[in-house]
């Protein structure tokens, strides 16, 4: 692994001054992303700023019924707290459907926001990719493509994001709050993670020198149930070929609210309006789901070895809408 | 169980009470370790080894004893940090630079041998250690992070000669073929037994070991011996 400098913040303040706008710095907590791709040489960060001493390890409930996350909660204790097993039970069963014991205990709520794509081509020095080396090429378009995305991709990138744990809170809606030298702001989670386009390079709403400092997850809609299901090669430690994050609150048999979350199959942590408009108003049968899956999965794009990944991501959708509403 | 090696008088590393730079040959007792040294010095061997086999051995072999600078009050060397690990309750204070992982230290400077090096990208699980109790992959942590940190391998699960009740299990059951991903299955193994979080029936056993491969296939194996030393820990 190349040698790079290594300083230690004691707070935020101090974390965004060490890193500064140098783009040849980066913020390392768990690292397990991170020292993983710099082994790879994917990624050549000359500064470390260490952020783990920073005061972002509490989970706290607001008094508008929302639940605040520090960055550095760690994906296990995320996934074991009381508020999230209780209130927010998709997002523990995404964070649990993720990585492994070791990884989870170490990686961070940030970090896995922050997690980069599994894509071979980007984590493969020696081929192309405009996403590690803009312009020179997409080795995944007319390659080995079955990991890759169906939705949001473009003509530039089709990799797909890898989180779990992102595809839990992009159904429960959240907040990420981030600050830097212009002080914090907040961000909407659905409009935090980009859309390849034309610049695959850029992946978040996050300005030189900003870290994120909490995810806030929104009130738990009244009366809700959930479920998260992934569908995988093998049964742990694997990452999502489709998952589908369902949230779905009935009056009686018909649904009231419906959120409905995509990972596996799309370049962000994916939310499907066009399925939720689909469910809502609408009885709570196999038809009206499959009627969701269709609306969910109308925009695909069936690259050559992907293609599996649209009825198997409809086949998500119909199972994990079942599971909730039984 | 301690790897067979750190029990034969073969080792040049910088450990207390180890003889330092002296290479001990004896005949009767060849060693693994100091094969591969040997073979690892011939061309053909330096053409063929991973690259993480090379740079780790040979820098090995000529890096200044740190620990020794240390010990002696200097400050640390160009370039590295000093940090203190407290390692199956022994302290010890060592230089490193940045791009060291705790992995590396463990093995090359402190001589733990018995922590494996797999994939070195957290994929495997055959480096899994405890730090502050709980596991993870020493292949993906700096230990310039872990400075002050209660480090546990392998080496530290037996007490005072006797076998921790998962070494025992894992005897007992066969739980290993090759054995070269059973220090790391054993120290998930540990953790898992002592999380209140886990539940106790084989299938959250399996799920919670899933970050622990065994290309052998002792999978079965090793699921039994957890659910016997269960009773035990």
């Amino acid at each position: 692994m190349r040698n790079f400098a290594y300083q230690r913040a004691g707070n935020v303040t101090q974390a965004y001054t060490l890193h500064g706008n140098d783009n040849s710095a980066d913020f390392i907590a768990g690292g397990t992303n991170l020292i993983d791709m710099v082994k790879l040489d994917i990624m050549r960060p000359e500064r470390l700023v260490d952020v783990n001493l920073l005061p972002l390890t509490e989970i706290e409930e607001l008094d508008d019924g929302r639940l605040k996350i520090g960055a550095l909660v760690t994906n296990t204790d995320l996934a074991y707290d009381e508020r999230v097993t209780t209130r927010y039970p998709v997002l523990s069963e995404a964070l649990l459907a993720g990585a492994s014991t070791q990884l989870r205990n170490v990686a961070t709520t940030a970090g896995n926001v922050m997690q980069r794509t599994r894509c071979p081509y980007f984590r493969n020095p020696s081929r192309p990719c405009n996403k590690r080396e803009p312009g020179s090429g997409c080795g995944a378009l007319d390659g080995i493509n079955r990991n890759h995305a169906v939705l949001g991709g473009s003509d530039k990138c089709i990799a797909v994001h890898p989180s779990d744990m992102c595809v839990g809170m992009q159904a429960l809606g959240a907040t990420i709050t981030v600050e830097g030298p212009d002080g914090p702001r907040e961000i909407p989670f659905e409009e935090y993670h980009l859309l390849p386009g034309d610049t695959p390079e850029r992946e978040h709403d996050l300005r030189d020198g900003e870290l994120i400092t909490h995810v806030t997850l929104d009130a738990p809609i009244e009366g809700a149930k959930s479920h998260y299901l992934k569908l995988r090669d093998r049964m742990s430690f694997e990452f999502a070929l489709a998952s589908c994050a369902a949230v779905v609150a009935l009056d009686g048999d018909t649904i009231r609210e419906a959120r409905i979350a995509l990972g596996g199959i799309a370049t962000k942590p994916w939310r499907s309006h066009e399925a939720e408009a689909a469910l809502k108003g609408k009885p709570a049968t196999e038809a009206t789901f499959q009627q969701a899956a269709e609306a969910a999965l109308a925009g695909a794009v069936p690259h050559r070895d992907a293609a599996f990944k649209i009825p198997l991501a409809k086949q998500a959708i119909v199972r994990a809408l079942s599971t909730v509403t039984r | 169980m301690a790897d067979k090696d750190d029990k034969r008088p073969d080792h040049d590393d910088q450990g207390k009470g180890r003889a330092r730079g002296v290479e001990i040959h004896d005949a009767r007792a060849p060693s693994r370790r100091n094969f591969l040294k040997s073979v690892g010095a011939t061309s053909l061997a330096a053409a063929t080894a991973p690259a993480w086999a090379r740079v780790g051995y040979v820098n090995h072999d000529e890096q200044e004893p740190q620990d020794k600078r240390a010990d002696e009050g200097e400050a640390p060397a160009k370039g590295t940090q000093r940090i203190t690990l407290n390692v199956n309750g022994q302290a010890h204070t060592l230089d490193v630079t940045p791009n060291m992982v705790l992995l590396d230290v463990l093995r090359h400077q402190l001589a733990l041998t018995g922590t494996k090096k797999g994939c070195d990208i957290g994929q495997c699980g055959a480096c899994t250690v405890h730090v502050n109790g709980v596991s993870i992959n020493s292949c993906l942590s700096l230990a310039v992070m872990h400075d002050g940190d209660e480090v546990t391998t392998v080496e530290g699960l037996g007490q005072n000669g006797k076998l921790h009740p998962i070494q025992q299990a894992f005897l007992d059951h066969d739980a290993y073929q090759c054995g070269y991903c059973t220090p790391g299955q054993m120290m998930s193994a540990v953790a898992i037994l002592n999380d209140a979080e886990v539940a106790s029936d084989d299938a959250a056993v399996r799920e919670a070991m899933s970050g622990n491969i065994c290309r052998c296939g002792a999978y079965k194996n090793i699921l039994s011996a957890i659910q016997t030393a269960r009773k035990n820990v």
